[in-house]
């Protein structure tokens, strides 16, 4: 059968995807170029905010670009090389899904995904993230806070904590299959009662304006911005309310160098590395890095300081 | 090059400085590649990580090499000596280039936090040690060196095998969790360490 050849502009005028998807800025920049009294570039700068945190919890500095947020990723049930999540997640299947609530609540409930989101939304949230290996990002990612889902849920009196499960497919995830010293699956991960209520605390269903990649988590993934990367278990199948402090994945693997907390801090260092500094993905060249001095609870020590209050953190990291 | 006893292997048209200098210029290719990619900005987000631990590895597989190269005479009768030291000498100047990536690229040269670093965090005290080692070889390689050492330069350059087990221990603890990659290699390193147990018989092989 015969093509139909139509004139096609040439790739160089596509309006990349998250450009032509963000108007705002796109009629911003048309705006500008207009005032600025020429027929200048219609087009969106490059630079320009892809999302704004629409409920204040600015992060200063500009997002991490997009290939990088998606191509350097900590998921060890892909693989332990930075690039295997992004490479080695092609046959995983985040939907459909279902997420289990239970524990110490009055409405235990197996959740559809689509109902968490019709019943929660999502919301542009511009976060910080600083990884336990001394390396940071400015993720904007799009979800609802777990307070939210926990409120629905009902909290019952004498629940402590939450702990959350990943999930565990051999046949889809590489990287839990073999391995002779790898982390126990699934994946667990916790936070005490308070931290998980606090309005930073998301459930992230989207980043850069899609839903998640498998590599980033899909497709419900928690992010704490004031932790270690770590703390932000993906792909979750169930959230427990409980009254026990939780087992958490990297704790149990190495407790004297990951902690239930793991808080970031640039005065308790890591045992094998220093934690007083970043490096910035996405900035910087080869030869020479980018980078900052971390800073206590990753920026938000205005936010989440008063949970700790009293508490040592060089004991409870 | 010792003289052919066998006559099986024929006389190469170069001199053997001419080989080891072709040697070390081709294995140079990973470092000139990964530099040159690194520039074009394709070696995904973090290049200079990227380049620091290809050096590394690189330093590691060229250590194995020149440790390769003894059991190859005496158990295999393949005679590399003459490619021993450029061996050694890539694997002095991968280290050099994995030292300069930390130190330099990713620590911007600051000696309070290297001194710390390397004070307080045991890999890098056991990477450090190791490099140290290895510029100790590096410079008492020449001609010169060698005569004017002696008998005392062949106790010196032993201290290679301190060298690759100190690597083998830099190398496993480089990592969050344990890699089997580093155990593969030091297994190989083990493994090349331990031919140097066997007892020699018969005639005695003099030199190293």
């Amino acid at each position: 059968m015969a093509v139909y050849r139509y004139p096609r502009p040439a790739s160089s005028d596509i309006t990349p995807r998250q450009l032509f998807f963000s108007r705002r800025a796109m009629l911003g920049a048309a705006a500008g170029g207009v005032l600025a009294g020429g027929l200048g570039s219609g087009r969106a700068r490059a630079d320009a905010p892809v999302a704004e945190p629409t409920r204040g919890w600015p992060a200063s500095e500009k997002p991490t670009p997009r290939d990088d947020v998606t191509h350097y990723n900590n998921f060890y049930e892909f693989g332990l090389e930075k690039s295997d999540p992004a490479e080695l997640s092609g046959s995983f299947h985040p939907r459909p899904w279902q997420v289990q609530v239970d524990g110490l609540v009055e409405h235990p409930q197996s959740w559809d995904l689509d109902a968490l989101t019709a019943r929660f939304g999502h919301e542009d949230r511009l976060y910080r993230m600083r990884c336990v290996e001394a390396w940071s990002m400015v993720i904007p990612w799009q979800g609802f806070e777990l307070g939210a889902l926990l409120r629905a849920a009902g909290v019952k009196a004498g629940a402590k904590y939450v702990a959350f499960t990943s999930v565990v497919r051999p046949s889809e995830m590489p990287g839990q299959r073999g391995g002779l010293f790898s982390l126990q699956w699934p994946y667990r991960e916790g936070l005490r009662l308070d931290e998980a209520m606090h309005p930073l605390t998301l459930l992230a269903t989207g980043v850069y304006g899609d839903s998640l990649p498998a590599q980033n988590g899909a497709p419900i993934r928690l992010v704490v911005p004031w932790k270690y990367g770590f703390k932000g278990i993906k792909s979750i199948t169930r959230i427990t309310v409980t009254d026990q402090q939780p087992p958490t994945s990297w704790n149990r693997m190495a407790p004297n160098e990951y902690g239930f907390y793991a808080n970031v801090n640039p005065d308790v260092d890591h045992p094998r590395w220093s934690q007083s500094s970043e490096q910035i993905i996405g900035e910087g060249s080869l030869f020479k890095t980018a980078r900052r001095p971390t800073r206590l609870f990753n920026g938000y020590a205005e936010q989440v300081a008063d949970l700790y209050r009293g508490m040592d953190l060089r004991k409870d990291f | 090059m010792a003289p052919d006893a066998s006559g099986r292997r024929r006389r190469s048209r170069f001199s053997p400085l001419t080989r080891q200098v072709f040697l070390y210029l081709f294995c140079l290719i990973p470092a000139v590649s990964d530099i040159a990619q690194g520039m074009a900005n394709r070696l995904g987000p973090n290049p200079v990580s990227a380049c620091l631990h290809d050096f590394g590895l690189w330093a590691f597989r060229f250590l194995l090499l020149s440790l390769a190269v003894s059991p190859l005479r005496r158990f295999a009768k393949l005679d590399l000596t003459v490619y021993r030291r450029p061996l050694g000498l890539l694997a002095f100047t991968y280290a050099a280039l994995h030292v300069v990536f930390y130190a330099g690229v990713a620590r911007h040269f600051d000696l309070h936090v290297l001194w710390k670093d390397f004070t307080t965090r045991p890999f890098l005290t056991f990477g450090l040690l190791t490099f140290l080692i290895l510029l100790v070889l590096a410079m008492t390689s020449t001609r010169k060196a060698i005569m004017a050492l002696g008998r005392r330069w062949a106790r010196l350059h032993k201290l290679v095998y301190i060298a690759m087990i100190l690597a083998c221990i830099h190398y496993a603890l480089s990592f969050k969790t344990w890699h089997t990659e580093p155990f593969i290699y030091a297994a190989i390193a083990a493994g090349l360490l331990a031919l140097r147990l066997v007892p020699k018989q018969g005639k005695r092989v003099v030199g190293e």
